[in-house]
């Protein structure tokens, strides 16, 4: 039966006689009714009351502490019950407290930018430990483990060959593609090849290689590390005498330095194949032509300045992988946290990079 | 007075080739503390899940509140779940939320007519039941230590006033005073709430201060159920190896010193 109350005047005080079950499947509208009351009564009569749970005992205890009304005809069990939740009343805040909105936003502000600069101190920091792990590899090099740089090798470079590949293919088609309907414009299709050939072996082979290994590997990377560290296998390897940084670190970090001009490079061939296709199909161009004319224009420089970059970004993400795996401490939720976290800093910094290669291979005169 | 919360017969698990219980029967008594034992791999928290419907038996029939549970549609099984509460063996906080507002989620999601003001204070004496300070209830489950995050999961299982509670492994990981205090609190809850409790544990201690009977898995079902004293009775080796291995006799005598104690007192 549902919980219910009539208002009684009896004598001069007001009287509230509940009926049903006072639990919250029943409860209904009876906290708002009992809000809305006109005037505070004086007693509460439960006689006619069936069950009594914590939140039906709730509402009563908060007429007591409100109105100081007297609780009469409640069972044992009743009694005792609003008694318990009696003494749970106390303020609580559901929420921790927020600052002001305005210095809020300021400090946020402050609070990220001092985040960025202690990331990249302690990114150069991590740099640090590999290089002094290198080093001490170099002295003492039977301790290195072929085992698992080859085995980094298959999954950073041999299993992205699919992904990499097709993605570079359709990249190649979209680039010549949408060349081609602008230099038609001006009768010029033919320097599609120049744009395809050029921008493929400087920039997008590399570029798009990039992303693609930060996006497969470097994630992979903090996220394995990240859970291991906190299964204290991490710690454990420390305790046993291994080096993380010999044993988890330079392997990744060699597998991505060492795999990423060989991607790149592959990426290259395929984006000029797929744009190749697509000029031998819509533009007519025969591919004996578009060979010839792509040694033609492409200098070799070109080659050169993709695959100079390719070892660098490859040693950035698979640094910033590692990184913000270590990083990881706590709950299992910093793991998503730090994997997000490595994958937008490593586009970051390669694109950033990229950027400053792009002026210095200028200044240089590698146009 | 005593009718079955919980019966369950011939019930079967499985997974693939491993065969996990094999014509299992259990009952669960009105206001008892039911005590769930078992070696590891035994099946305790299979037998758990199978009965709260997060695992599909392979066989057999699982009757809550007396209604068929096994056959029970979404709707039924919907209703029947709101009679109970579960405590999972880390708490199963939701990581994204306080604490407090852990404890309004099964509120909101089944009574959407209470207003917060309502809400926030149903979720303060639930917090406060449960023996938390009322800073925690604005906390979120990373910064508690383990035991507050078992209290906390506990206010979240009471939240809807259940008078049926699952506890997988309560004290599993606390320290001993603080096992001691979840131990005195899951008693003082039952008798304020009327709760039928359901637990899972290894811990001996648990089981001689709070369990009325004590249900032994081992080779797939139930070989026992009784009182410490009816199951030491029995003389099956494993039963007698876990009451009275050493650490088993240690429990004991702690128990038996503590009611001459009590007594003398």
């Amino acid at each position: 039966m549902r919980a219910d109350f009539s208002e009684q005047i009896d004598g001069e005080s007001r009287v509230l006689r509940f009926t049903g079950r006072l639990t919250v499947a029943r409860i209904g509208d009876l906290p708002a009714r009992l809000d809305a009351l006109e005037a505070p009564p004086r007693r509460v009569d439960l006689s006619a009351v069936q069950r009594v749970d914590t939140i039906g005992a709730w509402l009563i205890h908060r007429l007591v502490r409100d109105h100081g009304v007297r609780v009469e005809g409640a069972s044992p069990e009743a009694t005792r019950l609003i008694e318990q939740v009696g003494e749970g009343d106390v303020e609580i805040k559901m929420r921790p407290e927020v600052g002001w909105r305005f210095p809020g936003v300021l400090s946020r502000i402050g609070a990220s930018t001092m985040h960025w600069f202690s990331n990249l101190k302690g990114l150069l920091a991590f740099f640090g430990g590999l290089m002094i792990a290198i080093g001490q590899l170099a002295r003492e090099p039977r301790r290195f483990r072929y085992n698992a740089v080859v085995q980094r090798f298959e999954t950073v470079g041999v299993a992205s060959l699919g992904i990499v590949g097709l993605m570079s293919f359709l990249i190649g088609i979209v680039i010549a593609q949408q060349g081609a309907i602008q230099l038609r414009q001006f009768g010029a299709e033919i320097y599609t090849i120049n744009l395809v050939g050029r921008i493929t072996t400087r920039e997008l082979g590399v570029l798009m290689t990039a992303i693609m290994v930060a996006g497969r590997s470097g994630s992979a990377f903090a996220a394995q590390l990240g859970s291991m560290k906190l299964a204290e296998e991490v710690d454990a390897m420390r305790t046993i005498g291994v080096s993380p940084m010999e044993a988890l670190v330079l392997p990744r970090v060699l597998a991505t330095t060492l795999m990423m001009p060989l991607l790149a490079f592959y990426a290259t061939f395929v984006m000029i194949f797929g744009a190749g296709l697509l000029c031998w199909i819509t533009l007519e161009i025969p591919p004996a032509t578009y060979v010839i004319r792509m040694r033609e224009v492409v200098p070799l420089t070109d080659l050169w300045i993709g695959l100079i970059k390719a070892p660098i970004f490859g040693i950035l993400i698979g640094l910033v992988g590692c990184y913000n795996g270590m990083q990881v401490q706590g709950n299992n939720e910093e793991v998503g946290l730090k994997t997000t976290a490595a994958v937008v800093q490593g586009i970051f910094l390669v694109i950033v990079l990229d950027a400053s290669f792009a002026m210095f291979f200028a200044s240089i005169g590698w146009v | 007075m005593h009718d079955p919360v919980i019966t369950v017969r011939g019930l079967r698990n499985a997974f693939g080739e491993h065969v996990v219980h094999e014509d299992l029967d259990l009952e669960l008594r009105q206001g008892e503390i039911l005590g769930v034992v078992g070696g590891s791999g035994t099946g305790k928290s299979v037998l758990m899940r199978s009965i709260i419907g997060l695992q599909e038996p392979a066989a057999g029939e699982i009757t809550i509140f007396g209604k068929d549970f096994t056959d029970a549609d979404e709707e039924e099984g919907l209703k029947l779940r709101r009679r109970w509460g579960v405590l999972f063996q880390n708490g199963a906080l939701f990581s994204t939320l306080t604490v407090g507002e852990n404890v309004q989620v099964p509120l909101r999601e089944f009574y959407k007519h209470i207003d917060r003001k309502l809400l926030n204070e149903i979720a303060g004496f639930k917090v406060a039941m449960t023996g938390l300070a009322s800073e925690a209830a604005s906390k979120y489950p990373s910064e508690l230590s383990g035991g507050m995050r078992k209290r906390a999961g506990l206010a979240r299982a009471l939240a809807l006033d259940p008078t049926l509670l699952f506890l997988d492994e309560p004290t599993a990981g606390l320290d001993p005073i603080g096992a001691a205090a979840f131990d005195e609190l899951i008693v003082e809850l039952k008798q304020t709430l009327g709760l039928t409790v359901f637990l899972i544990t290894h811990d001996l201690d648990t089981l001689y201060t709070i369990c009325d009977r004590v249900a032994v898995l081992a080779d797939g079902k139930v070989i026992a159920t009784g009182t410490i004293p009816e199951l030491l009775a029995l003389d099956h080796p494993w039963i007698q190896e876990y009451f009275n291995g050493p650490r088993g006799r240690a429990a004991s005598t702690a128990i038996e010193r503590e009611r001459a104690m009590g007594a003398g007192a």
